[in-house]
C-alpha cells in the first residue's frame, strides 16, 4: 500500500472520526471549564469514571442512552467537587485537579473490581453500533465516513455546535466567557461569579466523562484498567491548541484523529524497519509539539487560575 | 451568610496537627468502601494495622516501599516549592532506573566503592534530564510544564518498552522483556539478612535531611521558597527566576531518578516495565501531605506506604480489592487541600444585617 493510499482508504477516515471523538469531548469539557477561569486537571479521571460508570450501567440492564445519561451524571458530580474546592474555597486548582483525577480513577476501579470479581476476560456490552442513515449513507466515500459512525459521535458533533451557540450567540456565553477573564466586572453586573463558574466546570466535567463513556461503549464494549492511556491530558493540550473556541477545538480533535489513524497505518507499512513503539509515542510527542507551537501566543482566558472570591479575604 | 475570613498566623502546632487530622479522616472515610464491599470494618483496620505492623518482615516490608516514595516525594516538594508543576516524577524515576542499568548492568567495571556512586549519578542525571526539557519548554516557550511532564510520563514508559525489547535486553531472560541485571558491586547493600530492606532508605533519609538543610539554610534555597511565593517580587528582587526554575527542575528529576535507581539496584535488580506501581504520582500525595517540608516527606512517606501494604495485606485476607490502597491515598490528598483550607480560614455565621460584616 503506497503511503498516499492510506489517505485514499475509506477506513482511515472512518477511523479519524472515531479516534477524535472522545477527545472531542474532552476538549469542549476542558474548554468550558478553562473559559470560566477553572483549569480542571480531574479530566483524566472523569474520563475513567465517565467510561465505567456508563459501561456498568449499560451491564447492569440499562439503555444505552440511560448510561450516557449516567455517565454524564457522574462526570459532573466530581466536576461539582473540584468546582467547590477551587472555587468559593479557592484552593490549588493544580493540586485539587490532581486530586480529583487520582480519586476518581481510583473510586471507578475499585467499584469496577467490587462489582465484578476477576474474570479471566472483561465482560462485554452492546455497545452503540454504527448508525446506517438510510439515504445518506450511501453517498459515496462521504457516506460511509460521515453518516456510519455510532450516535455517540453524533453527540459529539451535536456538542461542538450546541457548545459554540451558546459561548458565542447567550447571555450566558457571554457571563461565562466574562468570567474567565475579569470576574469582578461579571460581579458588579450584579451576577454570581460562583455560580457562574461552578456551573461551567460541572457542565464541562460532565461532557469529559461523555469522552470516557465513549471508550467503553462505542469504541470498544468493555472497561479495562489504564484504557484512557493519557486522553484526557491530551485534551488539555488540545485545548490550548484550540485557542478555547469549539470550532478549532473540533478541528484540532479531528487532526489529532487523522495523525493517530495515520501512524497505525504507517506501522503495518514500516513496522519491519522502524520499532512499534515509536509509533505509539507519537500521539503525546505531537501533543507536546502543537501546545509548545501555540504557547506563546496563546491568549488565556485572563482570569485563568486565580481564585476569585466575595468580599475581601 | 458565611463569612470567610483569615486566620492569621498558623502555629507550628497547627501546620503539623492539620496533616496527621487529614490523614486520619482520609484513614475513616475508607469505611464507605468497605461497607460497600461488604467487608467488615474493625476487622478490616485491624488486617491494615497488622499487615504492616505485625511482624519484623512486613513491617521492613513497609520501609522498603516508602524509599521509593521518600525519593518522589522530595522531588514533588522541592519543585513545588518553587512552583514548578513537577507532574513526571514517574518518568524520571525510570529514566533513572534505565541508567543505573546502562551504566551498571556489565558495561562497566570496578569495585563497589565506584560503581555504586557511578550508578547513583548516572540515575541522578537521566532524571534531571527528564525534567530539564519540560523546564527548558517553559522558560523559553512558556509552555506549562504540568501537561509536557505529563505527556512525558508516557513517552518515557513507551521508551522503556522500546528499550527492553532492543538495547537493553537481557538476552538471557528467555525472551521476557528485562534488562540485565544490576552488577554485584553496583548493588545497594541490603540492611538485614532476610528481608527486603536495604541501603536505599538510608541514602533516602540522608537525602531528606540534605534537602531540608539545603532549602531551609543556603541561599540556593533561599532562591526557590521565594520564587515560589512570588516570582515577580523575586525578580524584582535580582533572583533569575530562569534560572532558579531550570535548577530546580534539575534536582527534582534527579531525585525522582534516584527513586528508579534505588528500585532497580537496591531491591529488584533488572528493569522491567512494571517496575514502579505510580510512584512518582504518590510523591505528589505524599509532598502535599507533608506540606512540602522535606522531614515531613520522610513521615508522609511512611504513612502512604503503610496504606499501601496494610491494604494489600487486608486485600489478601479478606477479599476487598485493593483499589482500596489508591482510594485512601486519593483521599488524603484531598483531605490535606481541605484541611489546608481550614488551617488558613474560619468560617463566620453573621446576620446578614450585621454590622461590620
Amino acid at each position: 500500500m503506497d503511503l498516499l493510499d492510506i489517505f485514499l482508504n475509506q477506513s482511515f477516515w472512518v477511523a479519524s472520526l472515531r479516534i477524535a471523538t472522545p477527545l472531542i469531548f474532552g476538549v469542549l469539557g476542558a474548554l468550558l471549564c478553562e473559559r470560566a477561569g477553572v483549569l480542571n486537571l480531574g479530566i483524566e479521571g472523569i474520563f475513567v469514571v465517565g467510561a465505567m460508570v456508563g459501561w456498568m450501567s449499560v451491564y447492569a440492564g440499562a439503555p444505552l442512552w440511560l448510561g450516557v445519561i449516567a455517565a454524564a451524571a457522574s462526570g459532573g458530580l466530581f466536576g461539582l467537587f473540584h468546582a467547590i474546592l477551587t472555587v468559593p474555597l479557592g484552593l490549588s486548582q493544580h493540586v485539587s485537579g490532581l486530586g480529583i483525577t487520582l480519586f476518581a480513577t481510583s473510586a471507578a476501579s475499585f467499584l469496577y473490581r467490587t462489582m465484578l470479581p476477576d474474570v479471566s476476560s472483561p465482560p462485554r456490552i452492546t455497545a452503540f453500533q454504527p448508525m446506517d442513515v438510510p439515504f445518506l449513507s450511501d453517498i459515496p466515500f462521504l457516506g460511509p465516513v460521515v453518516f456510519q459512525q455510532t450516535a455517540m459521535t453524533w453527540l459529539a458533533l451535536i456538542m461542538v455546535a450546541v457548545v459554540w451557540w451558546v459561548m458565542d450567540r447567550t447571555p450566558l456565553g457571554v457571563a461565562l466567557k466574562a468570567v474567565g477573564d475579569n470576574p469582578d466586572a461579571v460581579n458588579a453586573q450584579g451576577l454570581s461569579v460562583y455560580k457562574l463558574r461552578i456551573g461551567a466546570v460541572v457542565a464541562g466535567s460532565a461532557l469529559m466523562a461523555l469522552g470516557g463513556a465513549f471508550l467503553t461503549m462505542s469504541a470498544f464494549d468493555a472497561f479495562f484498567f489504564g484504557m484512557v492511556n493519557g486522553r484526557g491530558w491530551i485534551c488539555i493540550a488540545l485545548v490550548i491548541f484550540a485557542s478555547w473556541r469549539p470550532g478549532k477545538a473540533l478541528l484540532g480533535a479531528l487532526l489529532f484523529g487523522m495523525f493517530d489513524a495515520f501512524q497505525v497505518r504507517l506501522q503495518t507499512e514500516a513496522g519491519a524497519i522502524v520499532p512499534s513503539q515509536i509509533f505509539l509515542m507519537a500521539p503525546y510527542v505531537l501533543s507536546i509539539i502543537a501546545l509548545v507551537i501555540v504557547a506563546r501566543r496563546a491568549e488565556y482566558p485572563r482570569a485563568l487560575l486565580q481564585p476569585w472570591f466575595k468580599g475581601h479575604r | 451568610m458565611m463569612v470567610i475570613e483569615p486566620r492569621g498566623v498558623i502555629s507550628r502546632r497547627m501546620q503539623v496537627a492539620i496533616p496527621v487530622i487529614s490523614a486520619l479522616v482520609a484513614l475513616a472515610l475508607a469505611a464507605l468502601p468497605l461497607t460497600f464491599a461488604g467487608a467488615p470494618v474493625l476487622p478490616a483496620y485491624r488486617e491494615m494495622f497488622t499487615g504492616v505492623f505485625g511482624s519484623m518482615f512486613s513491617f521492613t516490608e513497609m520501609l522498603t516501599r516508602a524509599t521509593p516514595l521518600i525519593f518522589t516525594g522530595l522531588a514533588a516538594a522541592l519543585a513545588f516549592r518553587a512552583r514548578l508543576w513537577n507532574i513526571g516524577a514517574e518518568g524520571q524515576l525510570y529514566l533513572g532506573a534505565m541508567g543505573a542499568v546502562a551504566v551498571g548492568s556489565g558495561a562497566i567495571g570496578g569495585p563497589a566503592i565506584v560503581m555504586i556512586p557511578l550508578v547513583l549519578l548516572a540515575g541522578m542525571l537521566a532524571g534531571a534530564a527528564g525534567m530539564l526539557g519540560p523546564a527548558l519548554l517553559k522558560t523559553r516557550f512558556g509552555a506549562d510544564e504540568v501537561v509536557t511532564s505529563l505527556l512525558l510520563n508516557f513517552i518515557i514508559l513507551i521508551f522503556v518498552q522500546m528499550m527492553l525489547e532492543g538495547a537493553l535486553k537481557d538476552p538471557m531472560s528467555m525472551g521476557w522483556p528485562q534488562s540485565r541485571p544490576i552488577v554485584d558491586e553496583a548493588a545497594l547493600p541490603k540492611l538485614l539478612p532476610r528481608m527486603r530492606i536495604h541501603a536505599g532508605l538510608i541514602l533516602a533519609l540522608v537525602t531528606a535531611v540534605i534537602a531540608h538543610i539545603a532549602l531551609t539554610k543556603t541561599t540556593w534555597g533561599f532562591r526557590i521558597r521565594a520564587v515560589g511565593e512570588n516570582a515577580a517580587a523575586a525578580r524584582h528582587a535580582g533572583i533569575s527566576v530562569n534560572r532558579t526554575l531550570l535548577g530546580v527542575a534539575c534536582i527534582s528529576g534527579a531525585l525522582a531518578g534516584l527513586a528508579g535507581v534505588s528500585e532497580v539496584a537496591g531491591l529488584k535488580g533488572y528493569l522491567t516495565t512494571d517496575l514502579s506501581p505510580g510512584y512518582g504520582y504518590s510523591g505528589i500525595v505524599v509532598a502535599m501531605l507533608a506540606g512540602l517540608s522535606p522531614i515531613g516527606v520522610v513521615i508522609a512517606a511512611l504513612y502512604v506506604a503503610s496504606v499501601f501494604v496494610g491494604a494489600d495485606s487486608m486485600s489478601r485476607a479478606m477479599g476487598v480489592s485493593s483499589f482500596l490502597a489508591d482510594l485512601v491515598v486519593a483521599m488524603s490528598l484531598i483531605s490535606v487541600l481541605v484541611g489546608g483550607f481550614f488551617a488558613r480560614y474560619r468560617i463566620r455565621f453573621r446576620s446578614k444585617s450585621g454590622a461590620g460584616a
